[in-house]
């Protein structure tokens, strides 16, 4: 028995508390959202997250030429502080913990929380929850960015500043690795580049904050992290983050605290790997990802939400997002996975995997910093990225990497879950745009227009004066009753505006024979049209997820295609102007975010008015059969989603299109 | 519809009367290579050249080159806007490089070149550089030369430095070169001759303060000493900022001290001779007597003819067509 002594008791003397638990959710209008939100706390979800549209997320009115299409599709619409009392309401702030994923806006949507809270008889100090508030992976994957670095890394800092002062609970940045993984990441990169981010940040915040208070800063930083399906080595990740992370705050910021240096994150697990083939088979995947932030207790995550089994097909419906919140609890209460102490500890094999991926980190981090950090590194790390990605899909396409159901086991018999008239999505109701753009106008009808006016001048003011926080005349402008689309629009005109690199520009040429194939098709019809033929990809709308574009683009290069690829966010006349000026043989647009059935027409509306209707007009994306429908009768010539995952039978397809239109013989598409 | 060649004497006809909206069917006919194609291209030039128009074309032709990640583009993006403000229509040729292995090429300028899409008097092409070495697309020299005649101004945009603009100042009336504040490279590629010296040269980001200053100083100084008369303006990279109106009036400045007509004769022969060599190689040159006396023949021709037309004398001289 002595020997037993020895021996600490693997279980833990009380069962750990589990992680928050929550449900990125939020669709069209406050009141919607504020209903969803209440019957996902009484399902037993124990914070919010909260997910905004595109036009909020960008700093658009409702009403404004960008957002057309867009209001209430990925997110629920937030225009000004009432529109967040609604979604608020009857939540006790004091005691919830939400989340905002926020970027660009971030200090604009933490100001109108603070109102709310302000209004709800809530002191700002007792506030809990986490801002985005990363803009780096904004350039980088997302896309939903509005200023360039410079100001952008001054209202990270600000933001940070005022938070560890005034609201001292809250995360005022989450720095996200997600989106690098859903770019394409390697585990490496996506190590590498979270903590270069955070370096930035780190350096940005140094500048503004007396030198007493850096502890606080540092222990106030939390990562938004990703975990796909090799749930091993996704584990092993996390680990090697806590450690570089310790690391940091000891070596570079001096942070003595332990307690103030521990790496914590919130996750919301892979969608990359989500697939529309055989889309239940998304249930396990979520599962095994599940395992991947919860296993190991020493790098546990603190707050998880999971995407739910359908987002390669749409929109989740409540149902959808109450199945993927019930494996949480299932994990958390049914399972023994509290009971334990960190279960790896002493594992050779964790071990090895975390020592190959600290080396790795260290060495592409120091890449990082020799072109001068994170901020001016952003071309190099997009390219990089890009590249990466592109290696995945190859792999894919070529066998070498198993997706099941999709390119192997492929037979299936008919899913019961997506037979419904709607095809097992949620449609957001066409209504909700005309009525947000109706209720704004009564909005700025019904407010004190003189201190409206007063707070956005003070906030221009405030923008042009960099050595002061810019976020008690934000916290001034949203109580005035100040817009999202006017504070965004006061500081566009200071600031200035940006287009990240689109990374493409980069991307090597990868030899292989089916691309060499296609290589010649191409030749061939160049001839017979006389000159090279010209492509263009186009993502119309606010939808920053361009990693499908970058794709489609390179690959078209490759193949021997010239390309127009002018990055994310534009307008349908702006596409329609492009595609005229630039005589292209065909136009391909690339949407996600649900908007294609207002902007797909408005495109080809516009092309028709420039002069181009002519020029064959394909779509990639994920767009519900039903839609695809509508649109193939509006005159689209192809629809691809996510279940066209051969990039090559596509480009195929494309250049028998062109012959067809120019009456070339094109070789049967195969 | 293979070919789609359209008729060059009626798209001539149309950039004579300065129909904007005849750009794009311009670049589509001389960027192909059909047979036809070339037929309708060669009556598209003729149709438009001086011989025709009683006169060089109207339109400005501004090359603008300089290094990869100056901010040639948020530059032009302002320039053209500067432009537009004085009531100026704007053709801009974006030249990108191409990818050799291919063939196939990323055209992504025009992304960066901000304007306003329900704009009909700013027109925007993007082409690959070609096999050509140097940068210019082989439609480029022709279409600057069409497009002058309906544009007030053309833009031919290139990267690189060192070459380019070699390229671009056999094209473009005046030559813009751009470099950042800490680039030495330009200055040593100035002093050694590496580089022709630029008409107008823009140093960007002077909102960096002291770097930019001394940058102009330095480059105003290395200019002087090589008795060049360019003039050397720095221009801020955040918008509204300064210096793109004093740009302007530079780029105005140097083509009203500019022989116009020599300069744009000197260029047509140069590109004639050029196809003709591209076509017929030494052994057609040695039919001409050699260089030197193919071009003092070219000078005895007629000064209002265009390329194709100049190219096909020099190849009925050599009897090689």
């Amino acid at each position: 028995m002595a020997v037993m002594a020895d021996v600490p008791s693997p279980r833990l003397p009380e069962r750990d508390r589990p992680w928050l638990m929550r449900t990125y959710a939020g669709h069209s209008d406050a009141t919607r959202s504020n209903e969803l939100y209440r019957r996902n706390l009484e399902k037993g979800q124990t914070g919010l997250s909260i997910a905004f549209d595109l036009p909020t997320q960008t700093g658009y009115d409702p009403d404004q030429e960008l957002s057309r299409g867009e209001v209430g599709k990925v997110g629920v619409s937030i225009a000004h502080r009432g529109d967040m009392r609604t979604l608020l309401d009857g939540i006790p702030l004091d005691q919830m913990n939400t989340s905002m994923t926020i970027n660009a806006t971030a200090a604009w949507l933490l100001a109108l929380y603070i109102v709310t809270a302000e209004e709800q008889g809530v002191a700002e100090d007792k506030l809990q929850g986490t801002t985005q508030n990363d803009i780096l992976k904004e350039y980088l994957s997302r896309g939903t960015y509005a200023f360039p670095p410079g100001p952008s890394m001054r209202l990270i800092a600000d933001t940070i500043a005022y938070a560890v002062r005034h609201v001292p609970k809250w995360n005022p940045i989450n720095i996200c690795s997600y989106h690098l993984q859903e770019a394409g990441a390697t585990p490496v990169q996506e190590i590498a580049y979270s903590m270069s981010n955070a370096i930035a940040v780190l350096d940005a915040v140094r500048e503004r904050v007396p030198r007493e208070l850096m502890g606080s800063v540092f222990g106030r930083i939390s990562f938004f992290v990703n975990a796909g399906v090799r749930f091993i080595e996704e584990h092993a990740k996390l680990r090697v983050m806590a450690e570089l992370w310790d690391a940091l705050g000891r070596e570079r910021y001096g942070v003595e605290d332990e307690k103030l240096r521990r790496f914590r994150y919130g996750v919301q697990v892979n969608s990359l790997g989500l697939t529309e083939a055989q889309p239940e088979n998304n249930a396990y995947r979520i599962a095994l990802e599940a395992l991947a932030v919860t296993l190991g207790r020493s790098a546990r995550a603190r707050a998880i939400q999971l995407p739910a089994w359908n987002e390669a097909l749409g929109l989740p419906r409540p149902w959808d997002q109450q199945w993927s919140l019930r494996l949480q609890q299932i994990l958390a209460y049914e399972t023994d996975l509290l009971e334990y102490a960190d279960i790896f500890e002493g594992s050779k094999v964790m071990e090895g995997l975390v020592a190959e991926l600290v080396d790795g980190a260290r060495e592409e981090m120091q890449r990082v910093a020799e072109l001068g950090g994170a901020v001016d590194a952003v071309d190099y790390m997009k390219a990089s990225l890009v590249e990466s990605h592109r290696e995945r899909w190859r792999r894919i396409e070529a066998g070498e990497l198993t997706v099941v159901g999709m390119n192997r086991f492929t037979s299936t018999e008919p899913s019961p879950l997506t037979a419904d008239a709607e095809g097992g999505i949620l449609v957001v109701d066409a209504q909700v745009e005309a009525d947000q753009r109706a209720a704004v106008e009564r909005w700025r009808a019904e407010r004190d227009q003189k201190a409206v006016d007063q707070a956005l001048a003070e906030l221009a003011r405030v923008a042009r004066d960099d050595t002061e926080n810019i976020m008690p005349v934000t916290i001034a402008a949203a109580r005035a009753g100040a817009t999202t689309g006017e504070w965004a629009q006061t500081l566009r005109e200071v600031f200035g505006e940006y287009r990240a690199p689109t990374g493409v520009g980069e991307a090597a040429a990868v030899p292989s024979e089916a691309v060499a194939e296609l290589r010649e098709e191409v030749e061939r019809v160049s001839e017979a049209l006389g000159r090279r033929l010209k492509f263009l990809v186009g993502k119309p709308g606010l939808d920053g997820h361009s990693n499908g574009a970058e794709q489609i683009a390179v690959r078209a290069r490759d193949a021997g295609m010239d390309v127009v690829y002018e990055g994310i966010r534009l307008t349908p006349s702006q596409i329609a102007t492009s595609a005229a000026q630039e005589g292209v043989h065909v136009v391909g647009l690339s949407i996600l975010s649900g908007s294609h059935r207002e902007l797909i027409p408005a495109v080809l509306q516009a092309l028709r008015e420039a002069g181009a209707g002519d020029v064959p007009v394909v779509v990639g994306g994920i767009i519900p059969e039903a839609d695809a429908d509508a649109l193939r009768e509006a005159g689209v010539a192809a629809v691809y989603t996510p279940k066209d995952w051969n990039l090559n039978q596509m480009m195929r397809d494309i250049v028998a299109l062109v012959g067809e239109r120019h009456g070339v013989d094109t070789a049967a598409p195969a | 519809m293979i070919g789609a060649a359209g008729d060059g004497s009626e798209l001539g006809a149309r950039l004579r009367e300065r129909d904007l909206s005849a750009a794009p069917a311009v670049l589509n006919l001389l960027e192909s290579s059909s047979p036809p194609a070339r037929e309708q291209a060669k009556a598209l030039l003729a149709a438009v050249s001086p011989a025709a128009l009683g006169g060089e074309a109207p339109g400005q032709i501004v090359g603008v080159t300089g290094p990869p990640g100056v901010g040639k583009s948020s530059l032009l993006s302002r320039l053209v806007g500067a432009w537009r403000a004085r009531g100026r229509s704007v053709a801009v040729l974006a030249v990108d490089p191409t990818s050799k292995r291919s063939g196939g090429a990323l055209l992504g300028d025009r992304a960066r070149i901000e304007v306003d899409p329900a704009d009909r008097s700013v027109f925007i092409r993007s082409t690959a550089a070609g096999d050509r070495l140097g940068g210019l697309a082989p439609a480029t020299r022709a279409a600057a030369a069409a497009l002058s005649a309906a544009f007030d101004v053309v833009v031919i945009e290139t990267v690189g430095v060192g070459q380019s603009e070699t390229e671009v100042a056999d094209v473009a009336d005046t030559v813009v070169v751009v470099v950042q504040p800490a680039s030495g490279d330009v200055l040593q590629f100035l002093k050694a001759g590496i580089m022709e010296v630029p008409d107008v040269l823009v140093v960007t980001k002077s909102d960096l303060g002291r770097i930019a200053t001394r940058a102009v100083a330095d480059l105003r100084a290395a200019l002087r000493s090589l008795g060049a008369g360019t003039a050397v303006v720095a221009v801020s990279s955040v918008a509204p900022g300064s210096g793109i109106d004093e740009l302007v009036d530079a780029l105005d400045a140097h083509v009203a001290g500019l022989d116009l007509t020599a300069r744009r004769r000197a260029a047509r022969r140069l590109h004639a001779l050029d196809d003709f060599v591209a076509e017929h190689g030494e052994r057609g040159l040695r039919a001409l007597g050699g260089r030197r006396e193919a071009e003092k023949w070219l000078a005895e021709q007629d000064p209002g003819l265009d390329v194709p037309a100049l190219l096909t004398a020099l190849e009925r001289r050599a009897a090689v067509s």
